[in-house]
Parts: structure tokens; C-alpha cells; sequence
């Protein structure tokens, strides 16, 4: 099993309801977020381009901040999911300094977080609260390891990227081009 | 593509590592030290709602957390409105219950209006102070002269108080500063509305047009979510925008339009369609009145003719026609929303109008299709009292092709002037800041210094409260009742809207101080129930629903009474025009002695220096409701301006400095605002996003943060079919610290 997500660009609108339902599905505090939007825009009136993602951890294969954590904080879960955990978490930032993504910060509780591709919700057979909250259903998410899933499917039909792959963390969150 | 052209923004990070802007631990309490917990999900009890973020209406479920807080809210599966998801605004309601800056208690004014000096109140000192003021205004000059302008949900129960009361002034800003012309221009050409939400059947549709309508950026929930479903179609986006939007990113062509020009290329689309007899001839025969004097009215416009005006190139105008026609009848050339522009918008829409019926999408699948609502009987009260004038009086012999009340108009009517016989004299405002909906604020200080009596009820202290002689406080949607939504869909539907908390502070339902005031007032006939609940569940059980069923399902669909969603193959509609055809040649208007076909007219271009001022929205706010929301402002706390890299050269401009705008009339903006550089603005407009620059220092998140686009427009383009105002002619200026001449940085 690995869990993975792919976004398509061309349907993202920027809206960032991804962000506010992980904000509160998760109570991740006002300040701060697990998932963002990023706008690319290129070249000069009228001719132009904009490319709208939803970023958040990737989730990758190989993660140079699971390697880095001295307590064993982060760590692997099922089907690939890069997890914390709190109460292991001394709060020493070097997972954070790793992450070429930035996709972590440090909790005002005194611990690192990050998103968790909501397991909790997984678990229980739900989808992760951006994909399921997206107004644009611009979000894949499911078992690479299924070729039935949402998101094998996707990524059979169409093109897609990932982000920074010269970091070599082979992320597994894909973007629709 | 060169670097240097390359603009990053994250729209919707505060920085992920760990940069805390304003952080407010809500649920820190909850978060405690135990590893991975999500009350949110863990078989908490769920309440039905529908969101009042905006007029979209979304219904959905309200979670609470272990400790009976109120943590999320998700779309209800079964709503047509939303179909589960909502939109970030609504995801984001939660901020509204939780907002520490609401309006806690009743206040009355203790000093001179617009000071926003009160002091508290008891409910009792509240609803007495009304009273005896409605009831001396009804003894000297009739009921009528009391006024009820209204956005939301609180309208329904204020509205049926002023009809007991002996009053029909009741008006909502979401016609004449908004969608107005549209449902006027409709009305003349189809015989029927547009209604909310929109009858575009974008899920099928295999062309859409969108005119200076960003979708996306405004999330209105269903459209947006069904323009997504039409891209994954391979539907053709065709986007006129002065603005490289998100829409205009999504689209195959995208038409950087001259502002205000947009009828040229409408009356150019018109052209081709005819010329190229690319109109769908068997509809138009068979529905449509006036096709000759179109044919012959449009012959001048063709796109060379367009081009000197809209700068879109001749052969774009012919292949977008193409599409259209291509496409057809599964097209949709979209009304829009937000349409008061120029005044003469019920024209151009007008224009749109018509394109629509030469292409015969209108009752076609994949255009416009036929909604049908779920209607619930009245409560039975005794008939209302019938005024002795009627809201349009306020208005004489103006606007006569108005399907609803003019607000401005009865601002207009509330400053004493020798030509009435009477002026409003009280102002009961709920769920709407008219200082920042009505344009021209200086007359609408007017009109209020010139009242006897403003009551603003709202959840949030804003402008308006500022002024009032009493402010009521409303609780949020998420503890209160409200009437049932019913609203016209493919399906009828119906949603329940019910507390999931009790009212925080001294807020109350606006059913219950309805109630109230009624009582106070000698209308209890009216109100003879004891709350809202009996009211729902008499109206529900008349269609065979209960309160008790609608508590479980949130939402109920009904089976439409007729197969009628479109029109059938060779079906004979009769519209309800005065030909009873679709009149392309629009008799209503040439009665009212106005143009019965659009006409192109020039308006006034940017005086040298200045930039036509544009504005918008943005996905996660709502009007100026949600400026103070603490999950929202999260993501945006202020506007920027949108300002094209020639222009910001020229004035020597950076993205990130703050600037105070000047407008033609040479009014300063309150605030400064941040400048956004960006190539997705034409140079001779800027651009924000539309609810900033709050001055009511009681909102400690939104207080001064940005320019608030409706001070800076004085200069009001009145519709003069419908008195829509028309807000896109008003041009700004940059006032910097050190100013540079414009001039000389340029040479
Ligand atoms: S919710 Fe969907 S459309 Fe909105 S920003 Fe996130 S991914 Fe994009
Ligand atoms: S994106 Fe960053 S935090 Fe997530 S697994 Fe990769 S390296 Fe770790
Ligand atoms: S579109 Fe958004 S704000 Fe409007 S009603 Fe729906 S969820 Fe609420």
C-alpha cells in the first residue's frame, strides 16, 4: 500500500478551502496551516500563465526529515504516510531544516506538525478533509498500489509533476500539468 | 518564458515555519499534550444548517468538539446547493461564532451619530426605545415612512414585522448594487429571472461565456464547482476580462477587453452570428420576436468596428462567435452576478440577453434551464394591513421596469426635499453595512443624519452600527432558527437551518426580537406563536415533513411537479413577455422610452495620471462580512492593489509598499494599501478585492487594514432603467510619501 495524492492545476482555483477545512478538521491554530496555496504566474499582459497549486507535506519515499530525527518523532506510518509524534517530539527544528518543501512548523504546544494526509480520517475509510472539502474536485487521493484508486487513475491519463525532484525525496504528491 | 517575468505568491501561507501572525490559540485546550486526537471527526453530534457567509446558502453539518465547541462545518452530500463541499468562506464559518469582536449586548447611542459612543442596554430599553419611535413616525406620517434594507436570513423575520407593521419599504442592496440589471434585462427578453442560485446549467454545458464574471474568485459554490466539472467535459471557457483572472486562466481564449467597452463586442458577437446566419434559425423563428429590426439594427457592428473600440482583434471576435455557435445550444453567454458597472449595464446585459436567444440556449440543456422551488404555506396570521404608499413612491415615475425595491432609491427618498410630500424617516438595517454596500457614502450620511430613528442588527460591529441609535445584537447562524430555505434548482429542495450552540453573550435570533418588537408594538396577532420551531414544523408538515425529519436530513428533495427542466423538441413556450415571444426588440423598454436594442456608448476615460478603478472578489471573503473573521482574515487580512509593472515603473512603485489612493473628486482613502505588481492588470485600471479598510476600531483584526473601495466611489453611474448604480466609473490616483512625477520616471 502507499497513499498519494495528485492535484490537477487546471481545475485549482487558489480558493484555499483545503487550508481552512485542514485548519479545522485538524485544530491546527490560527497562525498557522499544514497545506498552502502557491500562484505562478508567467509573462508579460496579455500574454500569459498562471499555475495554482495546493501544496502540503509530500508524504516522500525517501524523507530527508525522518532520517534527521533524533527521538524517532517522525516516522512512517501505513501505506507511506510521514507522521510526528507529539509527545516524542522534542521540538529541535532540525525535521523543519531538512524539509526542502517547508512543509512543517513548530506548534505553539512545543512540538513540530505537519500534515498527516488526515490518517485519522483515512482509517476510516473517509478521504482527507482538503480533498474532500475541494469546491473544484481538483484532488486525487488514494493507493498507488491499487490501480483502481482515484489516483492511479488519474496519473495513467494524465500529465503530471512533482516538486523539486532533483531534492531526490521522491514525493508523493503529484501535480496534474 | 524568462524568469524575470515570474511572479510567486503563496496565497494562503502565514509561513509554515512557524511564523505566528496574530496567532489565537482557539483550541489549544483542546489540543492538549495527547498524541494525534481529532475531536472534529470522533462521532460527534452533527447538526443540520445552511451557511449565511453568502447569499449561496449551502446547508450542511456543524460538528462540536469533546468539550461542546463548535470546531467545523461540512457540506451536506444531499444538497444541490453545494453537493458536500463547502466553499472556503463557509468551511471558515466556524469564525464567525468564535469571533471575540461580535456585538454582545443591546447598545443605544449616548452621543452624536457616526461617533459610535454608546452605552449597554437592556433588551427591554432597546425594543421601548424602537417602539415609541416607530410609533410616533407611524402617527405623524405612516408606517411607511420606516424603511427595512436587508441581506440574509434576518430580512424574512424583520420584513413580515414592518408588512404587520403597515409597511412594504423593504429593499435589499443585492438588486440595485448588484445583480439588478441582469434580472431586468431577463425579465424584458425572456420574460422570467435569473434567480439565485444562478438557472446556468454549466455541469452540461460544452461553451461558457464568462463577461467580467470571475468564478473562482467568487466562490460561488454550485457555478464554481460545475465550471470545474465542465472543464474535466473539455468545455470551451471563452473570459472577457480587462483582468488576466483565475478564470481567464482556466479559459481557451481569454479577451483582455478595454474597460467598459463590453457592449461593442457583444453588439460584434450579435453581427457575426447574423451575418454568418451561425443563429440557431429554427428557435429563432419559432420563439423570438424582432429578429428583422436586430438584423438590420447590427449591420454597422462588425468586428472591425469593435476592435477600435474593445482593442480584440477582429478574428478572435469571429472565432469565439464560432465556438459559441459550435457549441450551441449546450452554450452559456453567463449573466453574471455583480453587475452594476457602468450604467447602462441593464443594456449590456441586455446584449448578453440576446446572444443567448440567437444561440437557443435559454431552456436548453447545457444553457439555461427551468428551476423549480419547493414552496412551504405561510403560517396562517391575519392579512396584512395594505400601505397607503407603496416603496416605488419614493421613486416617482422612475425605474418603472424594476422588479424589486431600489435602495438607493429610498436613501434618495430619506433626505427631505420639497418635491415628496414625505421622506423616510427610520432605518431598520440588518445584516448589511450600507456604508460599504450603498456607493457614495457622503449622501448616505446624509440621509442618515436626516433620521429619526437607525437600528442596525448584526452579528459584527461596522461601519453602519457606528451611526445607529440602537444596535441589536443577532447571533450567528450557527445558534439560531431561521425560516426554511427553499430555492429554485433542477430539483426542489428544501434545507433546515438549526442552533448547534446557544447564543453567545446577549445575542439573540432576529425571529425573537421580531417577537419582541411586535409585542411592544401592539402586533402580537402576527406573532402568535411561541418560537420559530412551531412556526417550521406547521410548514413542513403541510408538505409532509416534520421538524423532527428535517433535523435528521438537513436537506429534503421533492420531485418536480412537471418534466419541465427544458424545453421538449418543437414544444410551444409561451414567455412571459408582452408578445409572449423572447423579444429580441424589447417592447418594455421602448414603452419606458428607452432603447429597445442596445446601443454602444463611449464613457469617460481616465483623466491623464488616474486609473479606472476595478474591484472584486476574493474567495475567502464575503463582502465586507467577513473582513474580521479570525479563520479567514488567517489567510487574507487585507487587500491589495493590483497594479500593472508599466504603470508601477512610472510612479516608481514596489510590490509590498502602501499607498493612499486620490480618486477624480480628489477624496484620500482612509487607509493605505499594499501594491501587487503583477502583469495580470491592464495599465489603465488597478484592481482590488472589494470589503476592506474598515474604520470601526471595535473589529481588531480588519480595523485599517487595506482601502475600502467604496469611499473612493463618489461618482455613481445611475442605471436609469432600473436605478441600479453603476460603480466602475471612478478613477484613483497614488498618493506616495515622496512623490515622484509620473511624467519624468516615464521618459
Ligand atoms: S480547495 Fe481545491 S480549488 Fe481550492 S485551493 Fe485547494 S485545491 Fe485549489
Ligand atoms: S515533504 Fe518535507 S516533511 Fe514531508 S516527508 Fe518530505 S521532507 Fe518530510
Ligand atoms: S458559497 Fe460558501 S459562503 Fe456561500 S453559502 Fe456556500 S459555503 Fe457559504
Amino acid at each position: 500500500m502507499r497513499y498519494a495524492m495528485a492535484i490537477d492545476t487546471k481545475k485549482c482555483v487558489g480558493c484555499s478551502d483545503c487550508v481552512v477545512a485542514c485548519q479545522t478538521e485538524n485544530n491546527v491554530p490560527i497562525g498557522y496551516c499544514r497545506d498552502w496555496v502557491v500562484e505562478v504566474t508567467d509573462g508579460t499582459y496579455p500574454q500569459l500563465e498562471i499555475e495554482i497549486r495546493s501544496e502540503r507535506c509530500n508524504h516522500c519515499d525517501n524523507s530527508p526529515c525522518v532520517r534527521c530525527c533524533p527521538t524517532g518523532a517522525s516516522h512512517y506510518e501505513e501505506g507511506g504516510v510521514v507522521l510526528v509524534t507529539p509527545h516524542k517530539c522534542i521540538g529541535c527544528g532540525a525535521c523543519i531544516a531538512s524539509c526542502p518543501y517547508d512543509a512543517r512548523y513548530s506548534h505553539p504546544d512545543g512540538y513540530v506538525d505537519k500534515c498527516t494526509f488526515c490518517i485519522h480520517r483515512i482509517r476510516k475509510g473517509e478521504q482527507p478533509a482538503c480533498v474532500a472539502v475541494c469546491p473544484t474536485k481538483c484532488m486525487y487521493f488514494g493507493d498507488l498500489d491499487d490501480p483502481n484508486s482515484a489516483v492511479s487513475k488519474v496519473l495513467k491519463k494524465r500529465k503530471f509533476k512533482t516538486l523539486i525532484p532533483e531534492a531526490g525525496t521522491q514525493p508523493h504528491v503529484y501535480y496534474l500539468i | 518564458m524568462s524568469n524575470s517575468r515570474r511572479e510567486f505568491i503563496k496565497i494562503s501561507t502565514l509561513g509554515t515555519a512557524g511564523v505566528a501572525l496574530g496567532a489565537k490559540y482557539l483550541y489549544s485546550e483542546v489540543i492538549g499534550d495527547a498524541p494525534l486526537r481529532f475531536p472534529a471527526s470522533e462521532g460527534s453530534l452533527r447538526t443540520p444548517t445552511y451557511c449565511e457567509v453568502c447569499f449561496w446558502q449551502c446547508a450542511g453539518w456543524v460538528y462540536k468538539n469533546d468539550s461542546g465547541e463548535i470546531q467545523k462545518i461540512t457540506g451536506n452530500d444531499d444538497d444541490p446547493h453545494c453537493n458536500g463541499r463547502f466553499c472556503p468562506r463557509g468551511t471558515g464559518g466556524v469564525g464567525m461564532y468564535h469571533d471575540e469582536d461580535r456585538l454582545k449586548t443591546p447598545l443605544i447611542r449616548t452621543s452624536e451619530r457616526g461617533k459610535d459612543t454608546f452605552r449597554e442596554a437592556t433588551w427591554d430599553e432597546a425594543f421601548d426605545y424602537i417602539a415609541e419611535k416607530l410609533k410616533k413616525i407611524a402617527a405623524e406620517q405612516g408606517p411607511e415612512c420606516v424603511a427595512l434594507f436587508t441581506h440574509g436570513s434576518g430580512g424574512a423575520h424583520f420584513g413580515h414585522l414592518l408588512k404587520a407593521f403597515g409597511s412594504a419599504t423593504i429593499s435589499a442592496p443585492s438588486f440595485a448594487q448588484c445583480r439588478g440589471p441582469r434580472e431586468v434585462a431577463f425579465i424584458t427578453t425572456f420574460g422570467d429571472i435569473i434567480y439565485s442560485p444562478e438557472r446556468t446549467d454549466i455541469r452540461d454545458t460544452r461553451c461558457l461565456v464568462l463577461i467580467g464574471s470571475h468564478l473562482g474568485e467568487n466562490m460561488h459554490n454550485g457555478q464554481v464547482q460545475e465550471m470545474s466539472d465542465a472543464i474535466d467535459k473539455g468545455a470551451t471557457i471563452i473570459t472577457v476580462d480587462p483582468r488576466y483572472s483565475t478564470a481567464a486562466s482556466k479559459s481557451k481564449y481569454w479577451l483582455p477587453i478595454k474597460p467598459a467597452t463590453d457592449i461593442a463586442l457583444l453588439l460584434a458577437w450579435i453581427n457575426v452570428l447574423i451575418e454568418n446566419e451561425w443563429y440557431d434559425k429554427e428557435y429563432v423563428e419559432k420563439y423570438t420576436t424582432g429578429f428583422e429590426q436586430l438584423k438590420a439594427h447590427v449591420q454597422p457592428f462588425t468586428p472591425e468596428w469593435a476592435y477600435g473600440i474593445t482593442t480584440i482583434d477582429p478574428n478572435v471576435i469571429r472565432e469565439t462567435a464560432r465556438e459559441m455557435r459550435n457549441a450551441s445550444p449546450a452554450v452559456i453567454v453567463h449573466p453574471g452576478r455583480h453587475v452594476t458597472w457602468y450604467g447602462d449595464d441593464t443594456q449590456r446585459l441586455r446584449g448578453v440577453a440576446i446572444l443567448n436567444a440567437l444561440l437557443g440556449s435559454w431552456g436548453r440543456r447545457g444553457g439555461f434551464y427551468n428551476p423549480e422551488k419547493m414552496k412551504l404555506p405561510d403560517y396562517p396570521v391575519p392579512p396584512f394591513p395594505k400601505p397607503n404608499r407603496m416603496p416605488q413612491d419614493a421613486y416617482q415615475g422612475k425605474y418603472r421596469l424594476a422588479n424589486e425595491v431600489v435602495s438607493n432609491g429610498l436613501c434618495d427618498a430619506t433626505i427631505p426635499s420639497v418635491e415628496r410630500e414625505c421622506n423616510i424617516r427610520a432605518w431598520i438595517v440588518n445584516g448589511t453595512n450600507l456604508m460599504a454596500a450603498l456607493p457614495d457614502q457622503q449622501k448616505t450620511i446624509d440621509a442618515i443624519n436626516a433620521l429619526d430613528l437607525l437600528v442596525v442588527v448584526d452579528t459584527m460591529p461596522v461601519e453602519i452600527t457606528g451611526y445607529a441609535d440602537v444596535v441589536l445584537p443577532e447571533c450567528t447562524y450557527l445558534e439560531r432558527y431561521d425560516m426554511i430555505r427553499q430555492s429554485p434548482h433542477r430539483e426542489p429542495n428544501i434545507a433546515l437551518r438549526m442552533p448547534a450552540a446557544r447564543p453567545k453573550y446577549n445575542s439573540k435570533p432576529a425571529w425573537w426580537m421580531a417577537k419582541q418588537l411586535a409585542g411592544k408594538l401592539g402586533l402580537e396577532a402576527w406573532f402568535p406563536w411561541n418560537d420559530l420551531e412551531e412556526v417550521l414544523d406547521w410548514q413542513l408538515k403541510q408538505i409532509g415533513s416534520s421538524l423532527d425529519e428535517m433535523k435528521r436530513m438537513g436537506v429534503k428533495k421533492f420531485p418536480r411537479s412537471y418534466d419541465d427542466l427544458y424545453f421538449a423538441p418543437g414544444e410551444e413556450v409561451t414567455f412571459n413577455t408582452n408578445s409572449g415571444k423572447i423579444e429580441l426588440y424589447a417592447s418594455d423598454l421602448e414603452a419606458e422610452g428607452f432603447a429597445p436594442m442596445p446601443v454602444y456608448t463611449p464613457h469617460e476615460e481616465p483623466p491623464e495620471g488616474f486609473y479606472r478603478l476595478n474591484y472584486g472578489r476574493a474567495p475567502v471573503h464575503t463582502f465586507s462580512r467577513t473582513a474580521n473573521n479570525p479563520n479567514l482574515t488567517d489567510l487574507m487580512d487585507e487587500n491589495t492593489l493590483w497594479v500593472n509593472p508599466k504603470v508601477a515603473k512610472l510612479w516608481g512603485l514596489k510590490t509590498g509598499q502602501y499607498v493612499k489612493l486620490k480618486n477624480q473628486d480628489g477624496k484620500v482613502s482612509t487607509f493605505a494599501i499594499k501594491v501587487r505588481v503583477t502583469e495580470r492588470i491592464r495599465w489603465d485600471s488597478v484592481y482590488m478585492v472589494h470589503g476592506f479598510g474598515h474604520n470601526n476600531p471595535r473589529l481588531s483584526r480588519a480595523h485599517g487594514r487595506g482601502v475600502n473601495d467604496t469611499e473612493l466611489v463618489t461618482r455613481v453611474h445611475v442605471d436609469p432603467v432600473m436605478g441600479g448604480t453603476g460603480m466602475r466609473g471612478n478613477f484613483v490616483t497614488f498618493v506616495t510619501d515622496e512623490p515622484t512625477d509620473g511624467k519624468e520616471a516615464g521618459s
